[in-house]
């Protein structure tokens, strides 16, 4: 055993952190600490300084456009973004198709596709889920039917993030109706604007439109966008699903909540001093640090273990059951922090610095989004797997039963 | 003790859940949540007729001398349906708050106003640094000739935005004053905003405004209104209680229906577990909710564990 921290590592840090600091847009870290749903214009124009530098995907094959840093590395350049409060990037692109593509895709996808993704030039979205295909992702029923060298896509996707904002979508698609779910399901890029393609907006809890429906009919797309072989799509589906097996505990994004609100508690005031300073607040603020510090131990562990190794596998398995939770615990905090203002509608984005009308009388940039965000974090225990598929998962994959 | 509805008391809760199955289908309460002021007039008129305004109002203020069964009977159907008309801010904290102040020909008329539907009053008198303690408030009067003026800043006053009146607390050496204050005089500034759930409130800003009425003299301004607090916190869970158990139904509906793995959603262990636990907690609920009616007039105390326990 050995806690400390390499000074080479420190240094990284520090030099992430400087390059943020000078490279990352006033208006856009304004806008990063209003908690909205990131800008399309912002995530491009950060992508491309990114991008300038190289570090638009580090977690690529460094020969693709990636890095070769180490998994702490990654997880510190993360770490270190969230902290900034910039944009989220096209997480579809850049974290789930690029390694797919980076894996299985043919040279010609390769040099197609990655590109205008690391250039935040192309932004993609995922069609997996479906009405009737959530948890159980493999009965999904969306088909294509080969006809010369096009396949003919007929259904529905649904929960699309940012689908409205996509140019392409990859999508897990029935191309054999007949041989047992999983093994009938390939992956296809499919262009948003091919004719068939329709999108409808799902307006969500908070007030935003992230979240669509997008229907086929009769979508032609040609063979060549199938991505690896046909049948094989549930394995790439798994492999993007777990390649970079801690960004599901979303621990630096509750690392930065918790900041937050110490920041608006020390702010609030109350009958007998600030709320930071009252002994019940102070406990609850307490309580989730130890279990923010306790998760961001257990993503370190599973950094430094082996793909194969079962104690990592094991710490692994927690990441995002506890980190959903904690994330939609800290969100609420914050809003709890802000006292009766907590309970106030806030819109969940803003155009070009005009302030929507019928807003609280709070203008302080780290309060506007936070009743927003705790309630869109209440999905965070459903989406990627619920929870009680997660603690189904653990029971059968680490403890056998 | 007897935990059953009167006759009296069943047929209060039919009607309030007939009403709701003819005013709230899911598209007419949305459409009403998307108008100007987030609620019908014409729906409140209605509450007005059927008499449930004054519901829980003595005879001798001009009500129909229910207590706060019938309050909590109303308020549990309206969460069932989550109803839009402001019976939380009108017809409980204000109208329970005046009740409760010293007799005035204002005050009686207001009440009698109240009661018939005609006017809407709000009370404002949370402030930013109270954090819930109803003692706290910062606000304060200062005589003017005969009268009062008053300063200062009140937050998330529900139903602000509809109001023809506000009923304010402001402070002076004797104590805390209860003031009745047009929201459109000079030296009254509003900003109106939304809720979460897409309720109307506002805060207030009163920089030297001239009181209309006095409803009651500094020093005598806070028993009315933890009286309103306390009624409508009885409120406010019978509203969730209505709310957890109309949700705690549509949820057992849906997942005898939807299947995911080869199986109904109610198949699944961890899925029943779970339900299970919201019924123990909306049983708890509606239990503690019970003994906060009980302590009402007695206990003003225990109402926090209604709270504590209910809206958490």
């Amino acid at each position: 055993m050995d806690f400390t921290i390499a000074p080479e590592i420190h240094a990284f840090r520090g030099e992430v952190r400087g390059f943020i600091e000078a490279e990352l847009p006033a208006d856009i870290a304004r806008r990063g600490r209003h908690d909205y749903h990131s800008r399309r214009d912002d995530v491009a124009r950060w992508m491309k300084i990114l991008n300038k530098h190289g570090w638009s995907a580090p977690h690529w094959p460094a020969h693709l456009g990636g890095t070769d840093w180490s998994p702490l590395q990654r997880y510190i350049f993360q770490d270190e973004l969230r902290r900034a409060r910039a944009p989220v990037l096209d997480r579809c692109g850049l974290d789930l198709l690029g390694p797919v593509l980076c894996a299985f895709g043919t040279p010609d996808q390769q040099a197609r596709h990655l590109p205008p993704i690391l250039n935040g030039d192309v932004w993609w979205a995922q069609g997996f889920s479906e009405p009737n295909a959530g948890s159980d992702l493999a009965s999904l029923k969306t088909r294509a039917d080969l006809d010369g060298d096009h396949f003919i896509v007929n259904g529905q996707k649904t929960w699309t993030t940012e689908a409205h904002f996509a140019d392409w979508i990859f999508a897990l698609v029935r191309t054999d109706q007949v041989v047992k779910p999983q093994a009938g399901i390939s992956f296809l890029l499919i262009d948003m604007t091919t004719p068939g393609v329709t999108r409808r907006p799902i307006w969500s809890i908070d007030g935003a439109h992230t979240l669509n429906e997008v229907f086929f009919e009769d979508v032609r797309v040609p063979v060549s966008n199938l991505v690896g072989q046909a049948g094989h799509g549930w394995s790439y589906a798994k492999f993007l699903l777990t390649h970079e097996r801690t960004t599901s505990s979303v621990v630096s994004h509750t690392k930065r909540d918790v900041e937050q609100i110490r920041y608006l508690a020390t702010l609030a005031k109350t009958p007998s001093g600030p709320l930071i300073e009252t002994p019940a607040f102070a406990a609850k603020l307490a309580r989730l640090e130890a279990e923010v510090i306790a998760l961001e131990w257990s993503v370190l562990r599973v950094l430094h273990a082996g793909e194969g190794d079962p104690a990592g596998n094991s710490v692994a398995s927690l990441l995002k059951l506890r980190g959903s939770e904690l994330s939609e615990r800290a969100a609420l905090l914050a809003a709890e922090a802000l006292g009766d203002y907590g309970v106030a509608a806030m819109p969940s984005s803003e155009t070009d610095g005009v302030a929507p009308p019928d807003l609280p009388p709070i203008d302080d940039d780290e309060a506007v989004g936070v009743s927003a965000k705790a309630m869109f974090r209440r999905a965070a225990t459903i989406y990627g797997g619920a929870s009680e598929v997660q603690r189904t998962i653990i029971a059968k994959s680490v403890l056998g039963l | 003790m007897d935990f059953t509805l009167s006759a009296e008391q069943q047929s209060l809760a039919d009607s309030v859940s007939r009403f709701c199955e003819r005013e709230y289908s899911f598209g007419s309460r949305k459409s009403r949540l998307g108008s100007t002021e987030g609620f019908s007039h014409d729906l409140w008129r209605v509450i007005a007729d059927l008499g449930w305004i004054g519901a829980a109002l003595s005879e001798e203020d001009g009500g129909f001398g229910g207590g706060p069964v019938d309050t909590a009977i109303l308020m549990e159907g309206f969460g069932r349906a989550l109803v839009l008309e402001p019976f939380l801010s009108a017809g409980i904290l204000s109208l329970q708050t005046l009740a409760r102040a010293p007799r005035s020909a204002v005050r009686d008329r207001l009440l009698e106003d109240i009661v018939a539907g005609k006017v809407l009053v709000a009370l404002a008198h949370g402030e930013v640094a109270a954090n819930g303690d109803a003692e706290h408030v910062e606000a304060v009067a200062a005589h003017q000739g005969a009268g009062w003026t008053l300063k200062g800043h009140k937050s998330l006053v529900l139903n602000a935005p509809s109001a023809d009146l506000l009923l304010v607390t402001a402070r002076a050496e004797a104590g805390i004053g209860l003031f009745l204050v047009a929201p459109n005089a000079n030296n009254v500034r509003m900003q109106a905003y939304k809720t979460l759930d897409g309720g109307r409130v506002g805060d207030i800003w009163l920089d030297g405004v001239i009181v209309e009425d006095t409803i009651a003299a500094p020093g005598t301004g806070l028993e009315p209104v933890l009286r309103g607090l306390d009624y409508s916190l009885i409120g406010i869970c019978a509203e969730a209680v209505g709310a957890m158990s109309a949700a705690l139904t549509i949820t057992r509906d849906y997942v005898k229906l939807r299947r995911q793995f080869g199986a109904t959603l109610s198949d699944f262990q961890a899925v029943q577990h779970r339900m299970s636990d919201m019924l123990v907690e909306l049983e708890l609920s509606r239990s503690v909710l019970y003994q906060g009616m009980a302590g009402l007039e007695s206990l003003p105390a225990q109402r926090s564990y209604s709270r504590i326990l209910v809206t958490r």
